[in-house]
């Protein structure tokens, strides 16, 4: 087995306490730790410190703020309990799909919300031993200074490889992130950066602690479409989330808004643009699946980060892209 | 008497333990996490063991420096190749291994040096303190590649004959003539993928050395006695001042029937540094250790009469072997030798070579050697039934080799079930009222096979007994078995147990199988090539009924009734004749042992020496007996995405005789899950672009399905009754994976037209055959298959 590096482990009683131990420099935080652990045992990061919220309860509540207008998501909410819980599954579906399709039922009952907003990003030339890294030299996420993936690359592409956040994003999701002396919160479409080593903008000693994703205000359709090559346990190798905003409830209604956000392509997820000739026309016509399908083909270009040679990825975006907005069309 | 023994019960109605739904042995304690494991073991101030290795796939050792390790706090010993330069090798003519590299590295992951030190994390700090100089040199990843630059760049330095691992070339009949003779020659490439075993339970070894200078070594292995052999040459130490003990395993599939570097470096630390050492190895370590399936270039030839008749086959063979020759001299044999049967052949040749290239070495994943010859078997005559017009399970019938006959190879073919196995699949999978019927993108696919039942001679000559077995009776009413056989999950000590039981009149509770330790246990030559059922089920069945004929002489006498009267069944005596009058089993032992003394006795088995042919290389490949599989395997094809989905895979498998009906059920589904799994999905590669590093060596990486992916399994249990075998019971742990691949191959063709001729069949390869027939209709040069509609499919 592999073993974890010797670190100091705090177990703080509260978020106060917590968070004042994140300002120890290289602290990092540990919720479910289906992450972090692994990428520890790999020795991708050698934290002096793990702050462990194993024992605030504060982070683990799922409300529903009707003043705010808002679903307010503890960041220690696990992946199975969002997945099940009955606000959204009944108003959010897309995201209790994406949460329900994380990992598998054992990781899902361990990983957070929080930490699957965390998840650092993935590269077949990363996600592996010390040893193995070093067979190889390393890369710029790594020991080294090169990209195996795009040779001659300054930029490292490691993958974001959350099930949920392009979920989220398509939601108009925020998160709430806190630091011993205040808090701000970041919509989730501005909190990524193309930097695989460094892929999101949150400060060194800010904890995400909560996640809002504003309630429904009209009628929609949403989806996830992810495929991987096993039915469990894999990370995404297409990850696509949808939304349309409807003028009614039905799935001939005009769409009058829609956001199309795609997974493991870069460091960041890719909000698919030129959309606009859509809105107003129903989302049932035929023509609305194929463009939308042609528009993630032309603007996502899957790289040799993840398994599976990237023109099949690639082509395989258009497909279930297409698929997911059928299934929309036809459900109900 | 073996002869005695291997005569089969005339058939019985009921009997009191055969074929029944036995619960293993073992299983309360698996299944409630009791079981110790290897890693389990803790003695007293045990030391953790770790092995330095290469970063590099081909690199001489320039110097190693491991000064500063063993000044650090904690550290007790460490060892590097000179302590014990002795190679070895499970196959006594290519010992080509040595326990830690000698003078060069020969692929990414081999063993350099090994530490002791007082906890893991120490002794991988240890690891890291050793400076070891490396010349790299140009690594050959490419077996044909190899074999050109043999002289140039030889890769193994016990090699005999650079970097060729081993060349069989083998005739039988006219080949040329048959080909030429043929309406039809199907000629075709294929290529076979590595896979690896990915048992659950990593390899794990602990060595302890008693104050007397006995050195114990517990591991995790399938081959106890080999790996005592080999201890003890590597060592230096007599045989008598070594004992190997074989914990439950967590799996193995032939991924533990050699000795691995762990063990070795476990008994030498041990030695070095007088303390328990134990090593584990962790995933990574298991994917360098390998020893899976070889990848195989095949290039085949055959020709069929217009009547769908095999008048000839020929195949041209290139075997990736990796660093190592492991049982690669067997492998290349079985490459060919066990492609002849189930079906009459007029002439045969194969010519196989194995290479040495600078990766994990290959060696026996279950169904050694002849999954990889038996995908393209099956896909030639899959394709042959095509072009002829002739269904493939017709096709298969009419090339049905038969009981008690001759392979063209000239292998003696006992029972054979192979005909039933494809009713029985036919009937189940409704055949002939469904295939025509599935519309595009769904389809049904057939293969059959056959493998060995052990291999009719040992892997070091001799001419004892192949496999022995002593057993006890107690006077409280039980009975100990001892026997060298290796459980590895298959559920070997089961089987003794059950074949006591039937015939003692015990129940499995009473019946201890004391198994796999080298100083309590006869020798047994391990579980590997299927042999266990067969050769360790008679050796028990031959000791079961001497004590038999012992206690019911004893229960005759004090009744004053002939000796055939006497049953043993449900723990008790019982005077067939007159049912009434009976004793509890533990008092006809008593009277037994009051007659004979202690009730102890021996059995062992040896082979029949008539089962091949006089040509070298003849004795490879033959067994006592042969098992006899066929699956249909049912496929759903994405279009547009090249996703295969398998939906069922029905299995009929001939055992001979099942012994035990659940275990057997469940070494047909683990079987052709594992068949399936190869199909789809695993890839045990390395990559050239980065040094020959394995592209995943983690269970996330390397993608074993899960029970989501995995199709239904129907196992259809066949029994043709082989002489040879206890009962008649032939082998079912590694034949029925075979056809797995073939029949998957050949229901994607009937589903969507396309042939995959390599592995695995995985979307992306599948989308581009599928575009590449689209092309092709849209010119015309093909007619639509099965009238693809613009719908799409699956």
């Amino acid at each position: 087995m592999l073993r974890l590096p010797q670190l100091r482990v705090a177990t703080p009683d509260d978020l106060d306490d917590a968070l004042a131990l994140l300002r120890t420099p290289g602290a990092r935080v540990v919720a479910g730790g289906t992450d972090i652990l692994p990428n520890l045992k790999h020795r991708l990061d050698r934290p002096p410190l793990l702050v462990s919220l194993s024992r605030v309860g504060a982070l683990r509540t799922i409300v529903r703020d009707q003043t705010a207008g808002v679903l307010r998501i503890g960041a220690g909410v696990t992946l199975t309990e969002l997945s099940e819980h009955p606000d959204v599954r009944a108003f959010f579906p897309s995201l209790a799909d994406a949460a329900g399709r994380v990992a598998s039922p054992l990781i899902r009952n361990m990983g957070t919300i929080g930490g699957n907003i965390n998840l650092d990003t993935r590269c077949r030339y990363v996600n592996q031993t010390e040893f193995w890294r070093s067979a190889i030299g390393g890369c710029l996420k790594s020991e080294g200074s090169v990209c195996h993936v795009v040779p001659g690359g300054r930029n490292c592409v490691a993958a974001m490889s959350s099930d949920c956040v392009p979920v989220l994003i398509s939601l108009d999701g925020a998160l709430l992130l806190r630091t011993a002396d205040g808090q701000r919160e970041i919509p989730l479409d501005a909190y990524y950066q193309a930097d695989g080593t460094n892929h999101t903008v949150r400060g060194a000693d800010e904890l995400t602690t909560e996640i809002r994703v504003p309630w429904p205000g009209r009628p929609r359709r949403t989806g996830y479409s992810k495929w991987s090559v096993r039915k469990s346990i894999d990370f995404p190798l297409v990850s696509v989330a949808l939304r349309f905003d409807l003028e009614r409830d039905a799935s001939n209604a005009p769409i009058v808004g829609l956001r199309v956000v795609v997974g493991v392509l870069g460091a960041r997820p890719r909000e698919v643009t030129r959309l606009d000739d859509l809105l107003g026309v129903p989302l049932d016509d035929p023509k609305v699946a194929r463009a939308v399908a042609d528009r993630v083909h032309q603007q996502c270009k899957p790289l040799g980060n993840v398994p599976y040679e990237a023109p099949y990825r690639r082509e395989m975006l258009r497909v279930h892209t297409r698929r997911a907005i059928e299934a929309l069309v036809s459900a109900r | 008497m073996a002869d005695d023994a291997r005569t089969p019960v005339p058939p019985v109605t009921a009997t009191w333990q055969l074929g029944k739904a036995h619960r293993k042995v073992d299983a309360m304690e698996r299944m409630r996490g009791v079981t110790r494991y290897t890693d389990d073991l803790k003695l007293p101030g045990m030391l953790h063991g770790k092995i330095k290795r290469s970063p590099h796939a081909h690199a001489r050792i320039v110097a190693i420096d491991a000064t500063r390790a063993l000044a650090m706090p904690g550290v007790f010993g460490v060892v590097t190749g000179r302590d014990f330069p002795t190679p070895y090798g499970i196959i006594p003519w290519t010992p080509d291994e040595t326990a830690l590299a000698l003078e060069k590295a020969l692929f990414v992951g081999d063993g350099v040096a090994a530490v002791a030190a007082v906890d893991e994390d120490t002794a991988i700090a240890a690891c890291d303190a050793i400076s070891i100089e490396y010349e790299v040199l140009p690594a050959l990843f490419d077996p044909v590649a190899s074999l050109a630059a043999s002289a140039t760049n030889p890769i193994n330095p016990f090699s005999k004959h650079g970097n060729l691992s081993k060349e069989v070339l083998l005739e039988f009949g006219d080949i040329d003539g048959g080909l030429a003779a043929a309406d039809l020659v199907i000629e075709a490439d294929y290529f076979f993928e590595g896979t690896t075993h990915a048992a659950i339970e990593p390899h794990c070894a602990l060595a302890h050395v008693e104050p007397s200078g006995l050195v114990t070594v517990w591991s995790a292995t399938q081959v106890s006695h080999y790996l005592h052999r080999e201890l003890a040459k590597v060592l230096g130490i007599a045989a008598h001042r070594l004992r190997v003990i074989q914990p439950p395993l967590g799996g193995a599939f032939g991924g533990k029937s050699e000795p691995f570097d762990l063990e070795f470096c476990v008994a030498k630390l041990a030695m070095v540094t007088g303390r328990p050492v134990k090593i584990l190895y962790t995933r990574e370590e298991v994917f360098y250790a390998h020893r899976g399936r070889h990848p195989m270039q095949m290039h085949y030839r055959t020709g069929f009469a217009a009547d769908g008749r095999i008048l000839a086959m020929d195949a041209r063979t290139v075997i990736d072997g990796g660093a190592y020759s492991s049982f690669g001299l067997v492998t290349t044999y079985y490459s060919g030798q066990l492609a002849c049967s189930p079906y009459v052949m007029g002439a045969y040749r194969f010519h196989s070579t194995r290479a040495y290239t600078n990766k994990p070495g290959c060696g026996p994943k279950r169904g050694h050697g002849s999954v990889q010859p038996r995908f393209a078997t099956e896909v030639q005559l899959d394709k042959a039934a095509v072009a002829l017009g002739i269904d493939p399970i017709e096709l298969r019938r009419r090339n049905d080799l038969g009981a008690d006959a001759r392979t063209v190879n000239e292998f003696r073919i006992g029972s054979n079930g192979f005909l039933e196995c494809l009713r029985r699949v036919e009937v189940a999978s409704g055949w002939r009222e469904r295939r025509a019927q599935l519309p595009y993108g769904r389809g049904l696919g057939v293969a059959g096979s056959t493998y060995i039942c052990g291999t009719n001679y040992p892997i070091y000559p001799n001419a004892m007994p192949q496999a022995a077995v002593q057993i006890c009776l107690d006077r409280s009413g039980r009975a100990r078995v001892f026997s060298g056989a290796n459980d590895i999950g298959q559920g070997s000590n089961t089987m003794l147990a059950v074949i006591v039981g039937e015939e003692l009149g015990l129940a499995l509770e009473d019946i201890r199988v004391l198994s796999a330790d080298t100083d309590l246990t006869p020798v047994d030559l391990g579980a590997y090539s299927s042999r266990i059922t067969l050769m360790v089920g008679n050796a028990c069945l031959e000791a079961a009924r001497k004590l038999r004929e012992r206690v019911t002489t004893a229960v005759a006498q004090r009744w004053g009734v002939p000796r055939h009267r006497i049953s043993l069944v449900e723990r008790k005596a019982i005077d067939r004749e007159d049912p009434e009058q009976r004793v509890d089993i533990a008092q006809a032992f008593q009277w037994a042992e009051e007659d004979h003394g202690l009730l102890g006795e021996v059995g062992s088995y040896n082979t029949p020496k008539d089962r091949h042919g006089d040509y070298r290389g003849g004795t490879i490949g033959a067994s006592p007996a042969y098992s006899f599989t066929a699956h249909v395997a049912e496929v759903d094809v994405d279009r547009e995405t090249g996703v295969v989905e398998v939906t069922t895979i029905w299995v009929a498998h001939d055992c001979g005789r099942a012994l035990s009906r659940k275990i057997v059920e469940g070494q047909m589904e683990g079987s052709a899950y594992m068949g399936f799994a190869e199909a789809l999905m695993e890839q045990h590669i390395v990559d050239p672009g980065h040094g020959g590093v394995h592209t995943g060596p983690n269970l996330l990486d390397y993608r074993i399905p899960t029970f989501l992916d995995t199709p239904e399994l129907k196992a259809l249990i066949v029994e043709a009754p082989d002489p040879n075998g206890p009962y008649g019971a032939k082998e079912a742990g590694e034949g029925p994976l075979h056809p797995s691949i073939p029949a998957i191959a050949n229901a994607i063709y009937d589903a969507v037209g396309v042939r995959i001729d390599t592995l695995p069949f995985s979307p992306p390869k599948v989308l581009r055959a599928l575009q590449t027939r689209a092309a092709a209709e849209a010119r015309g040069e093909l007619p639509p298959h099965k009238r693809a509609t613009a719908g799409g499919a699956g």
